[in-house]
């Protein structure tokens, strides 16, 4: 018993810096629970993997002039996040068809930038910081940025739900019976960037948008409906941030990376279990129709 | 178990099933639905009789980009009429139902109710538009009928619950309020959403190939739901490519080809020539006329 809590509790009682990432990383995945959930939905997931790069270039800018200044950093992340997703959505309407072309377009220029800005001033280790981030290196005022950025999404989410849903499903009727919809979309895209701002620090631009998209897809394979996958997404990736930080303990690899890659091993094994289940279940249907 | 709208789906089933027909009409507040659907029944004497409701249009134009779908539609569909509007592939018919449904903004010209209030508009989109893969359960899309009750905000008043489980019931789903839509096949999700569109009971109905992919049962009882619309007073404008229902029960048709090649009585406008016509017009000019 004693060994098990030296194992799986001691690392977090006696170092502060793990506490504070663990924290960080569960008030993460309670907002990422129906952000995500909505995001692979609304079969948004390549817009979430551009947003998490937009966000790059202003948190570059940032540190160019404030160096590692929280504030700055989202700030900065903030607005050529909600500058991207605006013009994003503005070149899908000039070209529909080739929505994923301009949307890839929009992610490997927002990277380009993002990197070149950094190297202006930083060294390699800071550009390793931007792209991959440091959840361990999570403060106080970052903690009760990310606690503030969660809370208001749930909150938020829990308002416009009813018009998003129906929006996601049946774009045309908020339109057809006089409610707008593209204010609604609007507020789910902000909560999104504001989420990836607020994930920038802990998992960086390459690796923020994991968190949020594959716990998600994990918890899709087992459920239908949506309150159960919201609730199960949560779990996951709950469950993926405590394997990742104490692997990345143990193992001493950088934790941003172990935990992505400890939801990724969820997903595997949902992707797998659930879709066995799920061809034994049809192939019995097939044999009792016969 | 539900999802953005709370409702005891389903005890207003359960008890509504046990009810003779006339008991729930009897019961029932707000506008009565058709529900049993019988051949030969005449069930739209419960449907209430609102004022009909014409639309006008004045040199309607709608545009995507800087492709025209339709140009200078000028003409009206008169109130209580029933208008099928038929055309070949590209002519600009879903179109032209969308810019009457405000979910397409005009190029220029102007479409106003004639009734002169609120132009109370349903419409049923084409199945490809809607997402059917979102959890949304059946009770949930037909209750989405009543919108106006209840917005994006409020709770829906009680009295919405019965009658999602009537409006479900006249379009022949009963006993699947709680299924996913993803689940239901073609012809059932297309009665779903005739149940939305009989809870919504606007003065105006705009249909876009409603019997597509559809098979004859439930293309039977949907167009039966269409004709009691129509015996109702409501202004029923319906996209279709059967040209064997539109000649055996709709009145009045709209011949688009981009523009308007006829509009009237259907005997008259869906002729051989007529049609050859708007073949040849959508033909001739793929890309559409350009704006200058």
């Amino acid at each position: 018993m004693s060994e098990a809590y030296g194992l799986l509790i001691e690392p977090f009682a006696s170092f502060g810096f793990m506490r504070t990432a663990l924290v960080a990383c569960v008030a993460l995945a309670l907002a990422n629970g129906p952000i995500g959930t909505l995001l692979l939905l609304r079969r948004m997931s390549l817009e979430g993997d551009v947003l998490s790069h937009a966000v790059m270039p202003g948190a570059a800018l940032g540190f160019l002039y404030a160096g590692y200044s929280f504030a700055a950093l989202s700030f900065g992340g903030f607005v050529t996040g909600a500058l991207v997703a605006g013009s994003a959505g503005f070149s899908a309407r000039l070209h529909p068809k080739r929505r994923e072309a301009s949307l890839a377009a929009f992610y490997l220029l927002s990277l380009a930038v993002g990197v070149m800005i950094v190297s202006v001033r930083g060294s390699n280790v800071d550009l390793m910081h931007v792209l991959f981030g440091t959840v361990l290196a999570v403060d106080m005022r970052g903690l009760l940025f990310i606690a503030t950025v969660s809370s208001v999404t749930l909150l938020v989410l829990a308002v416009i739900y009813r018009p998003l849903a129906v929006d996601s499903f049946d774009p045309t009727f908020l339109r057809s019976v006089g409610a707008g919809s593209g204010v609604f979309r609007g507020i789910f895209l902000a909560a999104v960037v504001l989420n990836l701002v607020a994930s920038f620090q802990a998992f960086g631009t390459l690796l923020a948008i994991g968190p949020m998209l594959l716990p998600a897809a994990a918890a899709l394979c087992w459920t239908e409906r949506i309150w159960p996958t919201i609730a199960l997404n949560v779990v996951i990736g709950m469950s993926a941030d405590y394997a990742g930080l104490l692997t990345s303990y143990y193992a001493n690899l950088p934790s941003g990376p172990a935990i992505v890659f400890a939801s990724g091993i969820i997903y595997g094994i949902s992707l797998i279990g659930a879709g066995r289940t799920r061809l034994r279940g049809s192939t019995a249907i097939e044999e009792d129709r016969r | 178990m539900t999802n953005f709208l709370k409702g005891p789906w389903r005890r207003p089933l359960s008890t509504a099933a046990v009810r003779a027909p006339d008991e729930i009409a009897a019961s029932a507040s707000g506008p009565k639905l058709p529900h049993a659907l019988q051949p030969g029944e005449r069930t739209y004497s419960t449907l209430h009789f609102p004022e009909p409701m014409g639309v006008e249009l004045k040199d309607v134009s709608v545009a995507y980009g800087t492709r025209l779908a339709v140009a200078g539609i000028t003409g009206r569909f008169a109130p209580a009429s029933l208008t099928a509007v038929v055309g070949p592939n590209g002519a600009g018919k879903s179109s032209l139902l969308k810019a009457i449904a405000g979910i397409l903004p005009l190029r220029s010209g102007t479409i106003r109710s004639t009734a002169g209030g609120t132009s109370d508009v349903a419409y049923l989109p084409q199945q490809v538009e809607i997402e059917r893969t979102f959890p949304v359960s059946v009770g949930e899309l037909v209750a989405l009928g009543a919108w106006r009750s209840f917005g994006a905000f409020r709770r829906p008043p009680s009295a919405v619950f019965d009658r999602v489980a009537e409006a479900a019931a006249g379009a022949g789903l009963e006993g699947l309020l709680d299924r996913l839509v993803e689940s239901l096949s073609v012809g059932e999700f297309q009665r779903a959403l005739f149940g939305r569109l009989l809870l919504q009971d606007a003065p105006v109905i705009l249909l876009d190939e409603p019997f597509a992919a559809v098979d004859e049962r439930t293309t039977e009882d949907l167009l039966r739901v269409v004709l009691q619309w129509h015996e109702a007073g409501r202004t029923v404008i319906v996209v279709l490519h059967d040209l064997g229902h539109v000649r055996g029960h709709f009145p009045t048709a709209l011949l688009l080809a981009r523009s308007c090649i006829g509009w009237g009585d259907t005997a008259s406008v869906v002729t051989e020539e007529n049609l050859a016509r708007a073949r040849d017009t959508v033909r001739g000019r793929t890309e559409g006329p350009v704006l200058a």
